[in-house]
């Protein structure tokens, strides 16, 4: 356990994250899978976090359904009205439906966190198997590149790009991926290094496995269920960010909606002090998900790994 | 600890390298004449200006391969040459050199509220491990992280500035007032809270992570069972310890604490580095931003490094791995 918070090591690693004390089950005759499920129905944070999560993707895949309000339909009859029956979250200074761009906005928020997510999960988990798997100098290549873009503080060069192109969704995402897949390859590069050398992997190499086998059918399978925790607490990051940039007007263009350009619209002092309700509900509902992903990352943790101890 | 330093640096140099060539990759990638960023604009007009750019561009190598127009753009970074603001026609490192107090003063301040915080919180809920305080402070811990930077500002600003009217708005000073040590302080507690509130939660993770693993050790045993008292146990063997850890959080965190200090300060209107990068975006000021890549990585870089070097002073078993 030691080595966990030692030197050069320490500071290359994934934050440790809090473990839930999971009652460490005798091996019984419960598959690896369902034992890891009882696990994690067991932490209540990560239930609720999950059942959060379902109902907000279900909201965004239905806001039409939802709500009848178009969430772009300007009404100047219903200027800045606070919440009540007929608007549950107010309306804007241009008379739109909050809770109409919050659900809707939903459907932004969400799918660039996964997107994003996704893909610096994907290439993070080829660069660290090949570099896991192939070691000497591709290993040491490719562990210097993350460690030159973990150095970033990607908010900011992730600015400059935007100011260069141009705010748009697809060049947020790939932003987001480039500066974001690190994690994701030092969490799959350990895991290979270790399994490669486990006796399953020398017995298979014996039989005469090729390397393209090896890695395909033994290697990826376990590397998979850890990857979900981080491609969790990345799209929670993913999910800020992309709130922070459109917070700063660059993201999503007007006038369609994401949680953090609802934030944006409400930066005078005037609307903040006159129209709270424009700021606080997508701001609520951004913390609400990325406080799920949160927790449902934990869960998973100690679910997948109730031997970690850390 | 002399070696040990000596080979951490050495790592650190290729990670310097690589980064210079990302920030080298946007010079190029920027739209225009990569020439404008590191013209001196006062020798732009006037009879010699022709004269001036061309000496410019073969200065810069333009006309030779790409590895060689790298090499001179380094030599010129590394001297401090950052190129010149578009907007304020003054040298980049001038404008940083300017804005660089602000931001500091308030990652300061926050860094140190939050580990006083994170420390203190962290040690509670190891020692309560698995009682009620120790999910109160985890559930609170997650929170602080899930929470926006710059939505927490709101809500302050939107309570603490508006409603109640108790501290100001925005800024680092009230207008006219210059020098009054109050004054500054109640413009610096709700910026330095809500940046320090987004810290909390990893460094008491770590914390109570560092604690609970050296509470394990034998040695705290032996130490309580020559009748060390708890306080004493505590304080003097394990958190010493427990600090190694924390050093972590603290290196692992830079990055973030760089991108919410810019948040924040754009919710306070306070006049730092982040406020001087948003309005780079707005002016299309390339220099500048591409100058703010560049320092915020190298500066991510190097205090990383310190805090290496001193978890290896903390923890000599570092210095032998």
């Amino acid at each position: 356990m030691t080595e966990t918070t030692s030197g050069s090591a320490a500071t290359t690693e994934a934050p440790t994250i809090w473990t839930v004390p999971t009652t460490t089950i005798a091996a019984t005759q419960r598959s690896p899978r369902r034992a890891a499920l009882q696990r994690f129905l067991r932490n209540r944070l990560a239930v609720a976090g999950a059942v959060f999560l379902i109902v907000v993707t279900l909201a965004a895949v239905l806001a039409p359904l939802i709500t009848a309000y178009d969430p772009n339909a300007v009404d100047l009859s219903s200027y800045q009205l606070p919440p009540s029956a007929e608007h549950w979250f107010g309306t804007d200074e241009s008379g739109r439906d909050v809770f109409a761009r919050v659900v809707f906005g939903a459907q932004v928020s969400l799918s660039v966190g996964l997107v994003a997510a996704l893909s610096a999960a994907l290439v993070g988990l080829v660069l660290g198997v090949l570099a896991g798997y192939l070691g000497g100098v591709v290993d040491a290549v490719i562990m210097r590149i993350v460690e030159v873009i973990l150095s970033f503080p990607a908010l900011i060069p992730i600015i400059l790009v935007v100011t260069i192109v141009g705010p748009s969704l697809p060049i947020i995402i790939i932003a987001i991926a480039v500066f974001e897949w690190g994690t994701a390859c030092r969490v799959s590069r350990a895991l290979i290094m270790s399994l490669k050398e486990q006796n399953l992997a020398l017995s298979t190499r014996a039989l005469g496995a090729t390397p393209f086998w090896m890695v395909t059918k033994h290697f990826i399978k376990p590397v998979l269920s850890p990857l979900t925790v981080v491609v969790t607490l990345l799209s929670a990051g993913a999910i800020q960010l992309e709130a922070a940039l459109s917070f700063l007007g660059l993201g999503v263009r007007p006038p369609q909606a994401s949680w953090g350009s609802m934030l944006n619209d409400a930066q005078s002092l005037t609307l903040l002090e006159g129209a709270p309700w424009m700021w606080f509900f997508p701001g609520v509902a951004i913390v609400l998900t990325v406080l799920s992903l949160n927790f449902v990352g934990d869960g998973l943790r100690d679910a997948l790994d109730p031997r970690g101890k850390r | 600890m002399l070696s040990y330093a000596i080979r951490r640096i050495l790592i650190a140099i290729p990670v310097f390298i690589g980064i210079t060539v990302v920030a080298f990759v946007f010079v190029r990638a920027l739209p225009g004449d990569p020439v404008k960023m590191q013209l001196d604009p006062t020798h732009l007009t006037g009879p010699s200006a022709e004269a001036y750019i061309e000496n410019a561009r073969a200065a810069l190598g333009l006309d030779q391969p790409l590895p060689v127009q790298y090499a001179i753009w380094l030599g010129n970074v590394i001297q401090g040459n950052l190129g010149y603001s578009y907007q304020f026609k003054v040298p980049v490192t001038e404008l940083f050199a300017d804005h660089i107090g602000p931001s500091i003063q308030l990652i300061v301040s926050a860094v140190i509220v939050a580990l006083i915080l994170g420390l203190v919180l962290g040690v509670v809920a190891a020692l309560r491990q698995n009682r009620w305080a120790d999910y109160v402070i985890g559930t609170t811990g997650m929170f602080a992280i899930s929470v926006p930077g710059f939505f927490l500002g709101l809500i302050v600003l939107y309570v603490f500035g508006l409603r109640l009217a108790v501290l100001p708005t925005g800024g680092m000073n009230t207008l006219g007032v210059d020098g009054d040590v109050l004054d500054s302080i109640a413009h610096t507690i709700l910026p330095a809270g809500v940046l320090a509130a987004t810290l909390v939660g990893p460094y008491m993770r770590y914390t109570r992570q560092g604690m609970l693993e050296v509470l394990d050790q034998r040695f705290i045993t032996a130490a309580t069972a020559k009748g060390v008292s708890r306080t004493g146990v505590v304080i003097r063997h394990a958190l010493r310890n427990a600090l190694v850890p924390l050093t972590t959080a603290v290196a692992v965190q830079l990055p973030a604490l760089v991108a919410g200090t810019v948040l924040i300060e754009h919710v306070f209107a306070w006049p730092g580095m982040g406020t001087l990068i948003l309005d780079a975006v707005a002016g299309r000021d390339y220099p500048v931003l591409l100058g703010a890549v560049l320092f915020t990585a190298i500066a991510v870089m190097a205090f990383s490094l310190f805090a290496d070097l001193a978890a290896a002073i903390l923890d000599p078993r570092i210095r032998l791995a």
